[in-house]
């Protein structure tokens, strides 16, 4: 009983990850940058529910909305003003890489110096009575979080396979030339899944804040480096591949912690990355593309 | 070929002479105490940050491959230098130098055992991938007994004292020339051409029979001897070592050094590996807003210089020399004699 409860947990932290490892999916899917701002996305977001909700005493459902609008929003900011000019350009992508970094260390200071470097305290937003089957226990925040992304991620697939929004991301991920061409508008494009992706990120950071109570502006860190690693474990740019890592990521790291030793979970999240880079370097799910000579 | 070898000749010497002229400078200004002990670090960690970009530039400027766990590397040296200077019982100015060359040498044992698997990816999976293992050894250093897990190593002895900042600052200096000389060989050298053509073109470089596989591997190998040696430098500079020292934003702020100086030019880490560790001290007034300030440069610098300040040029006295006559008597230069240090 204790093992499945693990693994219950580990879904449930897993869903956190899986929500932000779509926005890095979808990202790199679209541009091929590995967007290292989008871990603070996350930061953000928590410390927009922060200011709603404990600040402003507004209503919760505000906060939320509050939240994943600013986020959306911040996201396409980000993306004109950072990293439009180098893909416009043709940049090499280290360039592209470094601006992300820069973002990245940008936003950490920004809140630093807005709100403190010291942990805030987030109250516990949504509770209702833990989900009791047989003798299993499920506590109310993993069956929202789990219940939240499993929803998002529907309504991602849904969204880019069915809209026409979806159909002109796949179009502008396989060749952005050619979907040009076409009459599609790669740039709105681009900025909408940068949009779509810090959305994501935004209602991973409310689930986190009511998961976890406390925030700080350098959460977003080592959130946003395992969300990566989801990410590149279930294969960059599939969208059922980033949830499926987020969950096995979340699994693998409440079972260490369990059972090994909690100082050793990053190092088991990492070794998983490497084995399966190596054994699969697509990822899980990942389509291989073969080297053109 | 005999004019291009004296010229060769004459930019060894001017450049040896220059080098030999910024040490007594320095060592001078350090004895006569204009530079005291805090400046005296700073110069230090020059020294430290320039050998770490110049040997992330093999791999990242040469190699053409990006790496973001080059910090790791800098660890493992640091703990083996550390190490044995703690426990070899040897006095230090003879332990020291040992010390390092056998930090270097567990930093490249690591390069291998890391490399072999490591370098079948390329792009963004080699990033990812060298960006596991340097967490990795960072996790392992925070729970094995002979690092002394979070707490780090201390008490380790500096060559420095109150009355002597100079020996240090002889070590860094002449590690850092060393480096820097080593790197600029290797890079016209036959190998380093080989290694070059592997950037360009892997797929043409594989087929016009270039070993791919040893050639990585050797500049990764090379990479991470010198990180190694810089991580040893630190260890003994610092004194205290703990892993969270050499944590991922490490490496990407060597990262950073080599892209902003320009992928591919030596000069270029040099210059920008100085700077970036001056500007964050020289910012301190602003304190909480030095940061803030540090992204903004970075991100313009990327936006509106893609390839970096230097792009792949080197700078080269003999070659600004050259420009400088040219413009006096007015007279095209020829544009030849490329990378001349």
């Amino acid at each position: 009983m204790d093992f499945f409860s693990q693994i219950i947990n580990g879904l449930g932290i897993g869903s956190i990850y899986a929500l932000v490892a779509l926005g890095y999916s979808m990202v790199y899917g679209i541009v091929q940058l590995i967007n290292f701002a989008h871990g603070d996305i996350i930061m953000v977001g928590a410390y927009v529910v922060f200011v709603i909700l404990i600040m402003m005493n507004l209503p919760l459902w505000l906060a939320v909305l509050g939240s994943i609008l600013f986020c959306g929003l911040i996201g396409v900011v980000i993306e004109r003003v950072a990293y439009h000019r180098l893909l416009v350009r043709d940049a090499p992508r280290i360039s592209l890489l470094i601006t992300a970094i820069g973002v990245s260390i940008f936003l950490q200071n920004l809140f630093q110096l807005l709100f403190g470097s010291d942990a805030k305290s987030m109250p516990k937003m949504f509770s209702f009575s833990p989900l009791q089957i047989g003798e299993l226990q499920i506590t109310s925040s993993t069956v929202l979080n789990i219940l939240v992304s499993v929803v998002m991620m529907a309504g991602l697939q849904l969204m880019v396979s069915k809209m026409k929004i979806g159909k002109a991301m796949r179009a502008t991920s396989e060749d952005a030339g050619a979907a040009k061409l076409m009459g599609i508008n790669t740039n709105t494009t681009i900025a909408f899944t940068f949009g779509i992706g810090s959305a994501l990120a935004s209602a991973g950071a409310v689930l986190y804040c009511n998961t976890y109570p406390q925030i700080k502006p350098i959460m977003g860190g080592l959130l946003g480096l395992k969300a990566f690693v989801a990410a590149v474990l279930g294969g960059i740019g599939s969208i059922p591949g980033a949830m499926l890592g987020g969950y096995l990521l979340g699994v693998a790291e409440s079972l260490t912690n369990a059972y090994i030793s909690s100082n050793l979970t990053d190092a088991v999240v990492f070794g998983i990355l490497i084995i399966v880079l190596l054994v699969k370097p697509a990822g899980l799910l990942g389509k291989n593309t073969r080297e053109k000579v | 070929m005999l004019g291009i070898s004296r010229r060769k000749k004459i930019s060894y010497v001017v450049n040896l002479a220059i080098v030999i002229l910024l040490y007594v400078v320095f060592t001078m200004l350090i004895r006569q105490g204009v530079v005291n002990s805090y400046y005296s670090d700073i110069i230090n960690m020059m020294c430290i940050n320039i050998i770490m970009a110049v040997s992330l530039n093999l791999v990242t400027g040469l190699l053409g491959q990006l790496v973001l766990g080059h910090a790791g590397f800098m660890l493992v040296g640091a703990y083996a230098a550390g190490l044995f200077t703690l426990h070899s019982g040897l006095p230090l100015p003879v332990a020291f130098p040992i010390a390092l060359v056998l930090g270097g040498l567990v930093a490249a044992l690591f390069g291998v055992i890391i490399g072999v698997p490591a370098l079948r990816l390329k792009g963004d999976y080699l990033a990812i991938i060298t960006l596991g293992f340097g967490e990795i050894i960072r996790v392992i250093a925070n729970n094995l007994t002979i690092t002394n897990g979070a707490k780090g190593l201390y008490g380790i002895d500096s060559l420095n004292s109150r009355h002597n900042l100079t020996a240090m600052f002889t070590y860094m200096f002449f590690i850092a020339v060393l480096t820097i000389f080593i790197s600029f060989t290797f890079g016209t050298s036959r190998h380093g051409r080989a290694v070059i053509s592997i950037r360009e073109d892997e797929i043409a470089a594989e087929a016009s029979g270039i070993n791919t596989t040893y050639y990585k591997l050797l500049a990764f190998i090379l990479a991470a001897f010198f990180a190694g040696v810089a991580g040893g430098l630190y260890a003994h500079q610092i004194g205290l070592i703990d892993p969270s020292k050499f944590d991922f934003n490490r490496s990407v702020e060597i990262l950073v050094m080599v892209v902003l100086g320009g992928m591919g030019s030596i000069t270029g880490s040099i210059i920008s590996a100085g700077v970036l560790t001056v500007l964050p001290e020289a910012l301190r007034g602003f304190a909480s807003y030095r940061m803030l300030l540090y992204s903004v440069v970075l991100i313009c610098v990327m936006l509106f210089r893609p390839t970096g300040l230097l792009g792949r040029s080197e700078f080269s006295l003999m070659k600004t020399a050259d420009k400088i006559k040219g413009a006096v008597k007015g007279k095209k230069q020829d544009p030849a004699s490329n990378k001349e240090g």
